[in-house]
């Protein structure tokens, strides 16, 4: 993992000071609201429906097991002894008071952790595939690169004050488990089909909100070496004409699509053409020095599917199905790499308890090398487990409830905070998902379903990324009452898709039997091994759109 | 308006005048469409500086890099960051002249117009009156050093790491 040397630790004490005289400099009236508000917003502080909300920065998902600690004691101490892990790898509390914050920061800093840039009209948090070191399908590990972007962007003189929000994504596998193309920027690592050199596809203006975007194209192929400068090219022609006077038209995404990827390519080049890469980007022993932290730690030599776990998983159904759906095949023989569901049923998608904290930091310790990860899905992963380990972890994770065998499955939903939490929300969106979980418990009826993406968001900001669901819930207000909007076909992957409207909305209470009838649609067209997203687009929306509004009584259209 | 540059708050030498009442006047400051009727009843030594929007485009604006001795850019709101890429622009065309940032900025932003490139901020009285000389002077020395290269600052991180690598100090 990274650690930060003199100058990032110093960087963050400074930060930490910087915001600590920004919130007294508002106590005495020198800054008015509208003034500090972007200045609280860059270092996380949102002002929610019931109280301070402070959004912790998890860089590329990485954590170790000592600053998940913190995060557990943190929880205790100024929230509800909770957190809450959000789909773009960060950490929320949502029961901070603003006069606790230059405080938390600082034990953040004690860990080498900070809440810079979760929010505002800023470079957010980058993120990464969270089996990024794991995935035998990858080119290369995409941390160094996402760190070198983090340091990049942080605190820039030029873009701390861009037109909205913007967000960068970075994968370097095969498979785009981070989403890509719903960011504004995307990179993938790839190699150059004719030297084999590894360097940058990058994407532009992908996202969700209230205008859905699948990211386009800008460079096909980008050298390393050139990777900061054309990121600064990029960001300078969006800062310069990106909207600013409609906030709602002000992402990239939305500038690209006006004036088309093909003249926003040619800016992005004409400014990238008048900067010299080699005075911008980092010397390659800095590459070099961040790269050596991401190395793999000290691996075994272990053989796969040792005889331990194989008797264990005979001896016990429940295990062998943890282990089937949580597992993902480590790229080191005798290795696993295990999510771990905070998905229990019943529960608030994505919220972990600082009991729950802890436990996953002392496993961490004893079997993953100290380390875990963060998913969009909400989940956390422990990255390095020893196939012979798995029955022990599983034992120890059970009796914390946190061994639920959903990973991917249909009890697996995103879910934004919605109107339990959200100043923005128009209408809950845990309860809905508690209720999904609840109604496809069985064990045996999820494995059957299969994977299937549910995806929750309680307003058209799409927080819960409700657009790429394979079924996607957006709950909204009608007439003083909460609606729900269903689309089908949604997929965050390589095909990355925007879910169809199926129908009019429905009424909380009607989610559940709707869902189950696009279900039946599934079961019932299926082909072996075909999975539901794959069955949709095979079928078209057509036979769904017909189940779904079968029975829908009318009174929430 | 009350003027600050790196040192804190000083008076204007500048005035804003039309180009039919400039002569006599040491150091004036156009509106940009008056530029070139300016430049023709220029007297030897008086200084020139125009007004610009900070939507002029990256062309225009390299343009009139090498023609005045001031440009002022207009920040309509403090969150409008437009004017810190036209700044940054307008010194990688080679415009050395003083670069202005012109509207209610806050001293939170004062180390970042520098580092893009600008020498002077142009403040509302109101704002110098709520945020005095010595809340923009502490925003030059928060951080001890800085990520990004090759902004107008000094300390970055990256050259300072090489530094430490070559074994020399920082
Ligand atoms: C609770 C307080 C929150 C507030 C006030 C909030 C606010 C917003 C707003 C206004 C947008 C729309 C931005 C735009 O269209 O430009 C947005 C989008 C988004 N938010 Fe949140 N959000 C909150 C919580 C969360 C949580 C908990 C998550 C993760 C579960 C999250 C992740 C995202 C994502 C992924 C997007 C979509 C980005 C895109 O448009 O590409 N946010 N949020
Ligand atoms: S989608 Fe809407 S309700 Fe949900 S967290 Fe985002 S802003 Fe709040």
């Amino acid at each position: 993992m990274y650690r930060y040397d003199e100058f990032d630790a110093a960087f963050v004490r400074d930060r930490v000071a910087q915001f600590s005289a920004q919130v007294e400099r508002r106590l005495s009236g020198a800054l008015t609201e509208d003034e500090f508000k972007p200045l609280r917003l860059q270092n996380g502080v949102y002002l929610q429906l019931h109280a301070y909300m402070l959004r912790i920065a998890i860089p590329y998902g990485t954590l170790s097991a000592r600053q998940l600690r913190q995060l557990a004691l943190i929880g205790e101490r100024f929230d509800r002894g909770y957190g809450h892990f959000t789909t773009r790898q960060n950490l929320q509390f949502n029961w901070i008071q603003l006069k606790d914050v230059p405080e938390i920061l600082s034990l953040l800093a004690d860990v080498e952790m900070h809440a810079i840039q979760t929010s505002g009209n800023c470079i957010r948090n980058v993120t990464a595939d969270q089996f990024a070191g794991v995935a035998a399908d990858e080119i290369e590990d995409p941390r160094p690169v996402a760190e070198l972007i983090r340091q990049w962007s942080t605190a820039h003189p030029e873009f701390s004050f861009l037109p909205r929000k913007f967000k960068i994504a970075v994968t370097g596998a095969e498979e785009d488990r981070a989403a890509v193309a719903v960011h504004d920027i995307g990179l993938r690592i790839v190699r150059h089909p004719e030297t084999g050199e590894t360097g940058y596809a990058v994407l532009v203006g992908g996202g969700l909100g209230r205008t859905p975007m699948v990211g386009k194209w800008v460079r096909d192929f980008l050298p390393k070496p050139h990777l900061l400068a054309y990121l600064e090219a990029l960001m300078r022609v969006y800062n310069a004409e990106g909207r600013r006077d409609n906030k709602y038209k002000a992402r990239v995404k939305i500038l690209v699509h006006e004036i088309g990827i093909e003249a926003f390519r040619a800016r992005v080049e004409a400014e990238f053409a008048q900067l010299d890469p080699q005075r911008i980007q980092a010397d390659a022993s800095e590459v070099e020095r961040i790269a050596r932290y991401f190395a793999p730690p000290a691996h075994a030599d272990l053989p796969d599917n040792p005889p331990a776990l194989r008797r264990a998983r005979a001896a016990n159904p429940d295990f062998d199905r943890w282990v089937e759906q949580n597992g993902f095949p480590h790229k080191v023989p005798g290795y696993q790499a295990v999510t771990l569901s905070l998905k229990g049923i019943g529960e608030a998608p994505g919220d972990i308890s600082s009991a729950g904290m802890r436990l996953v930091a002392d496993l961490a310790d004893r079997y993953s090398f100290g380390e875990i990860r963060v998913t969009h899905a909400q989940n956390l992963v422990l990255p390095h487990i020893r196939q012979e380990d798995l029955h022990d972890l599983w034992q120890a994770l059970a009796a914390g409830g946190l061994a639920t065998a959903n990973a991917g499955l249909i009890t697996d939903i995103i879910a934004c905070p919605g109107l339990d939490y959200c100043a923005l929300a128009t209408a809950r969106s845990i309860p809905i998902a508690q209720a999904l979980a609840t109604r496809f418990a069985a064990p045996e009826r999820q494995r059957e379903i299969g994977p299937l993406a549910i995806k929750i968001s309680g307003c058209i900001n799409a927080c819960g990324h409700h657009h790429v669901g394979h079924i996607g819930i957006l709950g909204l207000e009608k007439r003083g009452e909460e609606s729900y909007q269903i689309t089908l076909g949604g997929d965050a992957g390589n095909a990355s898709a925007i879910g169809e409207i199926l129908g009019p909305g429905l009424v909380a209470g009607d989610v559940p039997d709707a869902i189950e009838r696009l279900v039946a649609v599934y079961l019932a067209h299926r082909k072996p091994g075909e999975v539901f997203v794959e069955s949709v687009r095979r079928l078209g929306i057509q036979p769904f759109k017909t189940a779904f509004n079968a029975e829908i009584r009318h009174d929430a259209a | 308006m009350t003027l600050l540059d790196r040192h804190g708050f000083r008076p204007d030498p500048f005035r804003r005048l039309p180009a039919s009442e400039i002569a006599g006047h040491p150091a004036v400051i156009l509106p940009l469409a008056e530029l070139q009727s300016g430049l023709l009843v220029r007297t030897g030594g008086q200084r020139i500086g125009i007004d610009i929007a900070n939507t002029v485009p990256a062309e225009e604006a390299a343009s009139l890099a090498n023609q005045v001795d001031l440009i002022a850019i207009a920040f309509p709101g403090f969150a409008d960051g437009r004017g810190f890429t036209l700044g940054r622009r307008l010194r990688q065309a080679g415009f050395r002249g003083i670069l202005r940032a012109v509207g209610p900025l806050i001293p939170d932003q004062f180390a970042y117009a520098l580092a893009c490139g600008f020498d002077e901020v142009e403040l509302p009285d109101a704002v110098a009156a709520r945020q005095g000389e010595a809340a923009w002077l502490a925003d030059l020395s928060i951080y001890r050093h800085s990520y990004q290269r090759d902004y107008a600052r000094g300390r970055n991180i990256l050259d300072a790491r090489r530094a430490a690598r070559n074994g020399g100090a920082a």
